[in-house]
């Protein structure tokens, strides 16, 4: 085994990160505001990527994605208000029931609209063969591309949190809904947004990585499992460790393939998950006394 | 509320009984079990489509002996407990004359007991050999074999001097089958396997796999899989600069696979059916006029590519309508046409069955095929000394 090699598998890693913590920002959000998961996240990815590519027909690319991040965005507000804002004093297995029900009919329905073909859109510099050569180490530029979209949306969402007026209500909602309330903040309002974000970051992400990992109808299904594997990782909530949670599986993934039967690669992400939820189930960067506060 | 509610109700029973099909008298019922949609839909879907289409056209010009062809489509899902009670239904209640499909080999295995015992014809659209090895009476499949299409890639892989070889192929039975029927092989072809790796069948991306193929050196790299991810190896395979031939399995036989891998799938060598090469065949071909006319109606009816899986559907059924119009539309004298049919041109190849061979196609029925420019052509032996040389040139 060479170093290049080595740092082959590193960027392997990298690849496979990048794709799992951009998954996993959107899982976050809602996760803030409602203290619940939400199963359609990976839904979401799924529109958002089919979308952009039916619309890439007509639009060039970059309207296309703004596009198919708005349509996406409408439908997040849409699912909300329609399945979600009227249940008065929903028990949290009763919303994480009622979102895997919402992951379902997103399947369907997309099976219905679009087929079960395989789509993707076109890599956004170069194409499916090129690739960046770093010292004989090759990576794909779109690598590239998801890393610095998922930076860009850790930035926008601190700031978002930390500087705006529907940010800090959505984080007060988040720690205490009736106090908010109290204070004159619409919590059912701030669920809505939560949700309109984290379709727009999902849309978003299933945009950018569809070029390598490509959509079908029940992509989505697969590409959440390990985003939510990721963002249970590095803690819930908290999309700077999501990153860094992706990165660090997707790296051990790559690893283990070095050593062992590629068969193994999953095996390790769930040891890894299950090892996590028993010691520190607050996750990788998460705090205890955060993790008690909420419900679930 | 309650009599808005009683409303609902009626209006919902009113639908469900109008959308109900009204049988009609004295019809050939003919079962279908197809994975329409879910993880093998690519085939399932194609197979309905074309089944419809046929059986459509068929009762057009006025039926079989004179009787309509009745179709009923189970959408399986790939799911193998869903064919078992689809296929207990269809034998049981809906006493049909012929079941189609499964669409996968694991849902054919595990109806081949039921069809045998309900004494009904099943015409499998799935690959794997153990189908009808060893032969069951009622058991019957259109697809060519699996162990045929991994012989013509070894016959292919000795024309281009290989022998050391990296293979992959995700965790689902084809993948698994055509895994099994490579390491059999191997030997007696002189090949040698250095690294032999299964991915998940949902892989996002293979940059670590086809990196350890890089690190075993090898000659070339055969992927055996049915997913979208036999079009991310082939991608991840020229980003990370791996320069050898690539081969996949006859399931690559879908323009799909080529469109979404872009420029990276040319140059990829796999054998299919000879559907995909229809125009290029010669005229005096046995199987041209039959491929063309289906790959016209086909995509004229529903806008999109023929693929060679609709075409194991089309085979099932025109076998099951020879059969009866020699035959009459006793089961088993059907069975028993079908049994000893001889000289069938399908899309498949031409199929010569009898007692012992119950799938009927020789290897001629493959064609060894390439992707140049985006399309499917066959593979000419300038075309296999070009991928040969690229390699040993960076050397």
């Amino acid at each position: 085994m060479n170093i290049e090699l080595f740092f082959q598998y590193i960027v392997a890693g990298i690849t496979y990160g990048a794709i799992y913590s951009i998954v996993a920002i959107g899982f976050n959000i809602i996760y803030n505001t409602t203290g619940i998961i939400n199963f359609a996240q990976g839904e979401f990815v799924m529109i958002g990527g089919m979308t952009a590519v039916t619309l890439h027909s007509f639009f060039p690319l970059p309207y296309a994605i703004l596009l198919a991040v708005i349509i996406t965005m409408i439908a997040g507000a849409l699912i909300e208000i329609i399945f979600i804002r009227w249940l008065v004093n929903p028990s949290v297995l009763r919303m994480i029931i009622i979102t895997i029900g919402i992951s379902i009919l997103l399947r369907e329905a997309a099976l219905y609209i679009w087929g079960e073909k395989v789509r993707g859109l076109p890599y956004f510099t170069g194409t499916s063969v090129s690739s960046l050569s770093i010292g004989g180490v090759h990576v794909s530029p779109q690598v590239l591309w998801v890393i610095g979209i998922s930076a860009v949306i850790v930035v926008a969402l601190n700031l978002f949190f930390s500087y705006t007026m529907p940010g800090r209500q959505m984080r007060a909602c988040a720690s205490n809904r009736d106090a908010a309330r109290l204070c004159g903040v619409s919590a059912s309002n701030m669920i809505t947004l939560s949700f309109v974000l984290s379709a727009g970051i999902g849309a978003l992400a299933g945009c950018v990585v569809s070029p390598i990992t490509y959509v079908q109808y029940e992509s989505g299904t697969g590409l959440a499992i390990k985003g939510f594997t990721v963002a249970i990782l590095g803690g819930l909530g908290n999309s700077m460790a999501a990153v860094a949670a992706g990165l660090i599986l997707g790296i051990l993934e790559s690893l283990s393939i070095w050593v062992m039967p590629t068969a193994y690669k999953d095996v390790i992400s769930i040891s890894i998950l299950l090892l996590m939820l028993f010691v520190k189930p607050s996750g990788l960067f998460g705090s205890k006394e955060a993790a008690s506060l909420k419900e679930f | 509320m309650k009599i808005a509610r009683f409303f609902v109700l009626a209006v919902f029973l009113i639908i469900a009984l109008a959308a109900a099909p009204v049988p009609a008298a004295d019809t050939i019922k003919v079962g279908a079990i197809l994975g329409v949609t879910g993880p093998a839909s690519f085939l399932g879907a194609p197979e309905a489509k074309t089944l419809e289409m046929l059986v459509e056209d068929i009762n057009k010009k006025g039926g079989v002996k004179g009787r309509k062809i009745e179709l009923i489509i189970k959408d399986s899902g790939a799911s193998p407990e869903k064919a078992i009670s689809f296929a207990k239904q269809l034998i049981e209640e809906e006493k049909v004359f012929a079941i189609i499909g499964p669409s996968t080999s694991g849902e054919t295995m595990k109806i081949k007991g039921i069809a045998e015992e309900g004494k009904t014809i099943l015409l499998s659209c799935a690959a794997a050999e153990v189908i009808v090895n060893p032969v069951a009476k009622y058991v019957f499949k259109t697809p060519q074999m699996d162990k045929h299409a991994v012989i013509k890639i070894f016959e292919q892989m000795k024309k281009m001097g290989i022998s050391k070889i990296g293979v992959l192929s995700s965790n689902t039975g084809f993948g698994k089958a055509g895994k099994e029927q490579i390491e059999k092989l191997a030997p007696e072809h002189g090949i040698t396997i250095l690294v032999n790796e299964v991915y998940d069948k949902a892989a996002s991306d293979l940059t670590a796999e086809v990196t350890k193929l890089k690190a075993g050196n090898v000659q070339a790299l055969i992927n055996w899989s049915i997913e979208p991810a036999q079009s991310i190896v082939i991608k991840n395979a020229k980003q990370i600069g791996l320069d050898v031939p690539i081969f996949q399995s006859h399931g690559f036989g879908n323009i799909q696979y080529v469109q979404a891998a872009g420029p990276a799938a040319d140059g990829v060598i796999f054998p299919a059916g000879r559907l995909l090469v229809a125009e290029t065949l010669p005229k005096n071909h046995p199987q041209k006029a039959l491929l063309a006319k289906y790959k016209k109606d086909y995509e004229t009816k529903f806008k999109e590519d023929v693929s060679t899986f609709g075409g194991h559907a089309y085979d099932a059924l025109m076998i099951l309508v020879k059969a009866i119009e020699k035959a009459g539309t006793d089961k088993e004298k059907v069975r028993g046409a079908i049994e000893t049919m001889k000289g069938f041109v399908g899309t498949g190849g031409v199929f010569n069955f009898s007692p012992e061979d119950h799938n009927g196609l020789a290897m001629d029925s493959f064609e060894m095929l390439t992707v140049k420019d985006g399309k499917f052509a066959v593979l000419t032996a300038a075309g296999a000394m070009k991928t040969e040389i690229a390699p040993k040139k960076k050397k």
